[in-house]
């Protein structure tokens, strides 16, 4: 269960800063390395709880990949208190880590089928996992598409990534931005904008879309209308966890705790519920 | 080359499953386009005569405000429609269109389509729920952008 160290999913393990790299203005990733002992698995999908000691805890998606190492990477905007610590760290400060926890993304049920990656803003970084896997067992799948929308082009996360990945043979990837100036080359327009440009076969592909909830709503519902059943549509939700294994109740949404039964949800089972003002 | 143009069109996602003869007045409508990179198809407030289908390249539909550099608020691309203020009163662009990269496209003369809507009803009321299509789009489109879903407080 635990990523390294402690079998108690209530006491996080120290874990050391081993590199921080600039993403953009606002987002920086880390590397992490364990004080003690070895890395632990995990699925992409999953999330840890880190903890910034003297400041607090907060879940972040694992952004790395799974099958490289034995270090953990996740990607972090400073938005508040919390995440403004977190992507000040230094490397050789320590971070609390417990985890992994929750549900991954389905690559099972993706095998030898089209993947389709649907990413909005800092919503690219718990995919990124999604997409080595399936760049490092491209035989195990069919086509790979990535569809990416970012607030302006300097908001863009891992641009180098996304032109080695558009290089790979049967992947595709399209980049769009919600405003540009006359400097930006590529696509403006909302992440929906890109699905004309996808050959998509709705039979035979699963979707994995992370963002801001009315995005990943807007694109469910558009992918549905393009003839996706609900149950192939994979979204990644976020609440306000806190311990992270179903006993506290912060994560509630309507019958489910997202810490434990998602953050990955089919969107066939929480279709009702997105639509519900008051959850 | 018409022979060319009608296959194209035909062919043309939009205009899927439309009748043989009303593709055959939208041909006598149709005609290639070639823009240069940075050659304006339409300016803001000019004649919307025409809309495009593109075949290749990218166009950037962009607002100008003083003193700022012009922000772009769109842009199409090859399998796209472009254009739908020649059927809108009173028929005036409402944006730049300006090639990002060299564009191939077919016009449609939008006069010539207006005159052939009156005179075949049936031609005027598929193209208006067609293009009505495009507009819902491009309003729930618009109303993300507005939304800013990806700030820091949205």
């Amino acid at each position: 269960m635990n990523l390294a160290s402690t079998t108690d999913p209530m006491v996080p393990a120290p874990w050391t800063v081993r590199d921080v790299r600039t993403e953009t203005y606002d987002t920086r990733t880390l590397t992490l390395a364990p004080a003690g002992g070895a890395r632990g698995p995990y699925r992409p999908g999953q999330f840890s709880m880190l903890w910034v000691f003297g400041v607090g805890e907060l879940p972040i998606s694992i952004s790395g990949d799974p099958d490289a190492g034995d270090r953990l990477i996740y990607t972090v905007r400073s938005v508040g208190k919390a995440t403004r610590s977190l992507v000040s760290a230094s490397p050789g400060d320590t971070i609390g880590v417990r985890g992994p926890f929750g549900t991954a993304w389905p690559l099972d049920a993706a095998r030898n089928k089209d993947v389709l990656v649907v990413a909005g803003g800092i919503g690219l970084a718990p995919l990124r996992g999604v997409i080595y896997q399936v760049l490092n067992h491209a035989h195990e799948y069919d086509r790979l598409f990535v569809l990416y929308g970012a607030r302006t082009p300097r908001d863009v996360l891992y641009p180098k990534e996304l032109r080695a990945w558009a290089k790979r043979p049967g992947v595709q990837v399209l980049t769009t931005v919600d405003a540009g100036r006359r400097t930006w080359r590529g696509r403006v327009g909302v992440v929906t904008t890109l699905f004309p440009h996808v050959d998509l076969r709705p039979e035979r592909t699963v979707a994995m879309v992370c963002g801001p909830e009315i995005m990943m709503r807007f694109v469910a519902r558009d992918l549905v209308a393009r003839g996706m059943a609900p149950g192939d549509v994979h979204l990644s939700m976020e609440r306000n966890m806190k311990c992270a294994v179903g006993f506290c109740g912060h994560c509630q949404w309507g019958p489910h705790f997202i810490c434990r039964d998602g953050p990955v949800f089919p969107y066939g089972t929480i279709r009702p519920l997105l639509d519900r003002h008051e959850l | 080359m018409v022979e060319s143009l009608e296959r194209f069109i035909a062919e043309h996602k939009f205009f899927a499953g439309m009748r043989p003869e009303h593709i055959a007045l939208l041909v006598g409508c149709a005609s290639n386009v070639r823009f240069g990179a940075g050659a304006y198809l339409f300016r803001e407030g000019g004649d919307a005569n025409d809309f495009y289908l593109i075949r290749h390249g990218r166009v950037a539909l962009e607002v100008f405000a003083p003193q700022r550099q012009p922000l772009v608020v769109g842009t199409v691309e090859e399998g796209d429609v472009l254009g739908w203020s020649w059927l809108v009163p009173p028929h005036v662009w409402r944006f730049h269109g300006r090639a990002m990269d060299t564009t191939v496209a077919i016009a449609l003369d939008g006069r010539c389509l207006r005159t052939k809507c009156d005179e075949h009803t049936d031609l005027g009321y598929e193209l208006l729920k067609r293009f009505t299509g495009i507009m819902v789009q491009r309003l729930e489109a618009t109303r993300l952008q507005l939304i800013d879903i990806y700030s820091a407080a949205p």
